[in-house]
């Protein structure tokens, strides 16, 4: 029992990260059909942001030792601040290009990105230890679960529950899921475009600053690559989950989470350095099964 | 339909006037360049041999694939396994079947026969995967990259794991990577303007008008995907005979991308902007190189900082696709007459 409660906990919080990354990367493919591969680079940046550059191996934290209560919002704000600048300065010129040039144009954006911390930083690993409270265990059902698996659940439920109430309650939610369903159809209905796709980038950085805040926490270095993985996995969660369906990617990014945690469980233990290979498989075997995404809105099936 | 001899005669200047270029370069390099440089152009060819073969898939086919660099990474590995003297293999790779450690084969058949293990790959998962169509299919062979890096990762045995594989023999220069990038622009052309190439092409524009004509798209694609493995994997020969040490890591998702960008740049969907983007984006490289050690500006030198390189490699490229969606060639062929003609039609963005 204490085993299972472990795994479950291990799934959760993997899943968390995976879809909160998900939801990023659907808000903006919704809207405006770009699968923004600049969004793992938005993860680190926001983190790099709490650091003074330097390449030196040792860290010095640019915000002191400032409370959580500050430092928490001024990372999401980061990552909001960095995803919208991208958005105006790069994406905005590039309205009529088609999906692949946009691609390509995100991933230049976060090769630069990248490339710039690199100079600023160095490509060591900082070593820095942010919200150590978080670091204890805690005993639920006679299992001990780190409590930082048990806050990042917790806040991804949080912040599920809020993004839904903004998306079903306010106008600009509104606004954004009639974007996301059909962008012409919304505009001739007085949506105006800009505002919605800021709003999605502002809302999609500000889940890449929570996403960088749990993974630090978690492994106590900043990397570089640190949401490379994340956004991968986040990447191929938005396909799986039907594109353009927000609640689609939550759940596939639930499920990738947890399909690589019981992977490594059940797999034998010759397989499981393979595990990665297996997930991807399964992947490939659920595109096949389904095209479309589990989740695919009704509107995503080609008329002719 | 249409006649063969007319449709190659009208765009045979097209490879012709693509080879030139790679030639002049090549030549240039060779009669006045230094070392560094010319190592710099043979990378730059290998990438040609890249791209083009991604081309041959993407370009035709309309779907962006992340999966073509795991074809590199098969063909290289295989050059590995057949080129390596057979002590240092019973050495690091002990793991290989009986007839690859006790034997060493020469350069060109191996090359050959190294480049056919990704084609037989592609042959193999390819009518799985070419069921899927656009997005969803980029994604499904980005999993088959991923599937191929993790496997060669980890299986330490044969493929020496996350360590690097040494030994193998360093036979690539200007030369043979030239006559290769050829070979696969040669290629490129006959399977544009082959039947398949044609209804493929067909097929990206309308799918369901190529449909209507009795294309079997499925097998058009399978097609073009395993020619387009051998072509990738022969990148990966080249690769492993030009650095004579290879990791998986080499194969993963930089190269990807790398190569996915000057494709992009250039054009996606004309054969001269694939190569043009890759020797374009290679100058680029090159010129900020240079900057980066210092350039003489009368009495001092000015240099870009380090690391500059890359942040201005990304810029430029932003830049270019801003203001050239459709990359530098615009879905044009470069062709000898005075008309240019677009051979690929301009086309909308399929939604």
């Amino acid at each position: 029992m204490t085993a299972v409660l472990q795994i479950l906990f291990d799934a959760l919080s993997l899943g968390s990260l995976y879809a909160l990354g998900a939801l990023g990367i659907a808000l903006i493919f919704g809207v405006m059909r770009l699968v923004n591969f600049a969004h793992g680079d938005y993860i680190s940046f926001s983190i790099f942001a709490l650091l003074w550059p330097t390449t030196a191996a040792t860290t010095i934290l640019f915000l002191g030792q400032v409370p959580p209560a500050v430092l928490i919002p001024f990372v999401i704000l980061i990552g909001a601040g960095v995803s919208v600048l991208s958005e105006i300065l790069v994406f905005r010129r590039l309205r009529d290009a088609n999906p692949a040039t946009l691609m390509i144009a995100s991933f230049a954006l976060g090769f630069v990105i990248k490339n710039l911390l690199l100079m600023l930083y160095s490509s060591r690993p900082k070593s820095l230890s942010i919200l150590p409270g978080l670091a204890q265990q805690v005993e639920i059902g006679g299992a001990r679960i780190p409590l930082l698996q048990v806050v990042t659940v917790a806040a991804t439920i949080v912040i599920l529950i809020a993004l839904t109430a903004f998306l079903k309650r306010t106008r600009f939610g509104l606004e954004m899921r009639a974007a996301a369903q059909d962008f012409t159809m919304a505009r001739m209905l007085g949506v105006r475009a800009n505002r919605v796709i800021l709003l999605a980038f502002a809302i999609s950085g500000m889940l890449a600053g929570a996403i960088g805040l749990a993974i630090v926490v978690q492994t106590g270095t900043a990397d570089i690559n640190m949401g490379l993985s994340v956004m991968l996995v986040a990447f191929i969660a938005t396909v799986i989950g039907g594109l353009g369906s927000l609640y689609g990617a939550v759940v596939a990014g639930f499920l990738i989470g947890g399909a690589s945690v019981l992977m490594q469980v059940i797999l034998p233990l010759d397989a499981r350095p393979f595990r990665d290979a297996f997930v991807y498989a399964l992947v490939i075997v659920v595109l096949l099964w389904r095209p479309q995404g589990l989740f695919a809105p009704r509107t995503a099936k080609q008329r002719v | 339909m249409t006649r063969a001899p007319s449709i190659m005669a009208k765009t045979v200047s097209t490879p012709l006037i693509l080879i030139a270029i790679l030639a002049a370069i090549a030549i240039a390099v060779d009669a006045f360049g230094s070392g560094p440089l010319a190592r710099t152009v043979i990378e730059m060819l290998i990438r040609v041999v890249l791209v083009v073969g991604i081309w041959i898939f993407v370009g035709n086919s309309g779907i962006i694939s992340f999966g073509h660099v795991g074809f590199m990474c098969l063909g290289a590995y295989a050059a590995a396994w057949l080129t390596i003297p057979p002590m240092l293999k019973q050495i690091s790779l002990r793991g290989l079947p009986e007839f690859l450690l006790e034997n060493q084969f020469p350069f060109w058949p191996s090359a050959l026969a190294a480049s056919l293990l990704p084609a037989v790959f592609a042959l193999i998962l390819g009518p799985v995967l070419m069921r899927l169509a656009g997005i969803a299919a980029s994604i499904a062979t980005f999993a088959m990259l991923a599937v191929i890096n993790t496997v060669y990762s980890n299986w330490s045995t044969v493929t020496g794991g996350t360590s690097s594989v040494i030994g193998i023999p360093t036979v690539t220069d200007v030369w043979i990577a030239l006559g290769m990038a050829s070979g696969a622009i040669v290629i490129a052309w006959l399977y544009a303007i082959s039947r398949s190439g044609l209804a493929l092409r067909a097929a990206r524009d309308e799918a369901i008008a190529a449909q209507a004509s009795g294309v079997n798209i499925e097998r058009e694609r399978l097609i073009a995907f395993v020619l387009s493995a051998f072509v990738c994997g022969a990148a990966g020969v080249l690769y492993a005979h030009f650095l004579g040490i290879i990791t998986p890591d080499a194969f993963f998702l930089t190269a990807t991308f790398v190569a996915l960008s000057m494709l992009v740049v250039g054009g996606i969907n004309s054969l001269s902007g694939a190569v043009i983007g890759v020797v374009f984006i290679s100058v680029i490289i090159q010129l900020l190189r240079w900057m980066e050690r210092g350039v003489q500006v009368g009495e001092t030198t000015v240099a870009i900082p380090s690391g500059a390189q890359e942040i201005a490699i990304g810029l430029v490229m932003i830049v270019i696709l801003i203001f050239r969606p459709a990359g530098l060639l615009g879905n044009r062929e470069i062709v000898w007459t005075s008309r240019r003609e677009p051979r690929v039609a301009r086309t909308q963005p399929a939604e």
